[in-house]
């Protein structure tokens, strides 16, 4: 049974993503995976809205609250061993109580690490990242922070990086 | 760099192009799964490593079969406990609109 991508959503808010004209990729970016799942190395990438408390600043809700389109298309850095007391929630559209309380809703670090640690991936990389899923305009994140994140998983020798938009 | 991307709107990944997705039916900010259910979120990690390692087709779309119990608690609960600026402000757009449509009749 396929997923009902607007199962979640009140109806006003549906038929508003329904009629949005959206560019497809073409062709489908596609790299293959160069290496079994056991040798790769792994990072994690969200748009929770997450940060790590007094390593980075929160997302810039305030600018949110007096510019409604806008939202913070910068990115924070979210460590391998970060303990969950020290993620910090900054998303406005959704209720961060969860997230807070075990990270792995939406950045599985500890669930990664399990399965380093039972060799069924090759590495869990230092550094994972997250963005802040609401955006209006996408132009930041493809011209900048996208390409500037890519980099960095490049430095850190990634094979496979695991999405989770939320 | 190969990716796999988890969601709750395939819809978007089907329209936009995504290497490859794994669709789950779970209210958004809870993409993996229940808080401190980790059995649920390793499921979810685990049929998409799956869709990492055996995927052919660029745009490949999966379906995850896992449900999210009690729908009527939780279509409010994933929602924020303040609402958005944008959705207040398209409130107050719209309630500026109702009063000048009930003052011109």
């Amino acid at each position: 049974m396929p997923v009902d991508s607007f199962k979640w959503l009140p109806a006003s808010i549906a038929g508003y993503y329904q009629n949005l004209a959206v560019q497809r990729e073409e062709p489908v970016p596609w790299t293959p995976l160069a290496k079994p799942l056991n040798r790769c190395r792994f990072a994690l990438v969200t748009t929770a809205g997450i940060y790590v408390q007094g390593r980075e600043p929160p997302f810039d809700t305030e600018r949110e609250e007096r510019e409604p389109m806008w939202g913070d298309p910068s990115y924070r850095i979210i460590p391998r061993d970060t303990p969950q007391g020290k993620i910090g929630a900054s998303h406005l559209h959704i209720n961060n109580r969860d997230l807070l309380a075990d990270v792995n809703v939406v950045l599985p670090l500890d669930r990664f690490r399990e399965l380093e640690e039972a060799g069924e991936i090759g590495s869990l990389a230092p550094t994972h990242y997250s963005f802040m899923g609401f955006q209006f305009n996408t132009t930041e994140w493809r011209e900048r922070y996208a390409p500037e994140v890519a980099e960095r998983l490049r430095q850190e020798e990634v094979d496979a990086v695991f999405l989770t938009p939320t | 760099m190969s990716t796999v991307l988890v969601s709750m709107m395939p819809y978007w990944a089907e329209k936009i192009g995504v290497p490859r997705t794994v669709a789950v039916e779970f209210p958004f900010g809870h993409i993996l799964g229940h808080a401190g259910d980790a059995q649920e979120q390793a499921a979810v990690i685990g049929d998409a490593l799956r869709v990492l390692a055996e995927a052919r087709e660029p745009g490949t779309v999966a379906h995850l079969p896992y449900t999210w119990p009690d729908f009527e608690r939780w279509k409010r609960e994933w929602q924020p406990g303040k609402p958005s600026p944008i959705i207040r402000m398209l409130r107050e757009q719209a309630e500026a609109r109702r009063r000048e449509e009930a003052s011109a009749n």
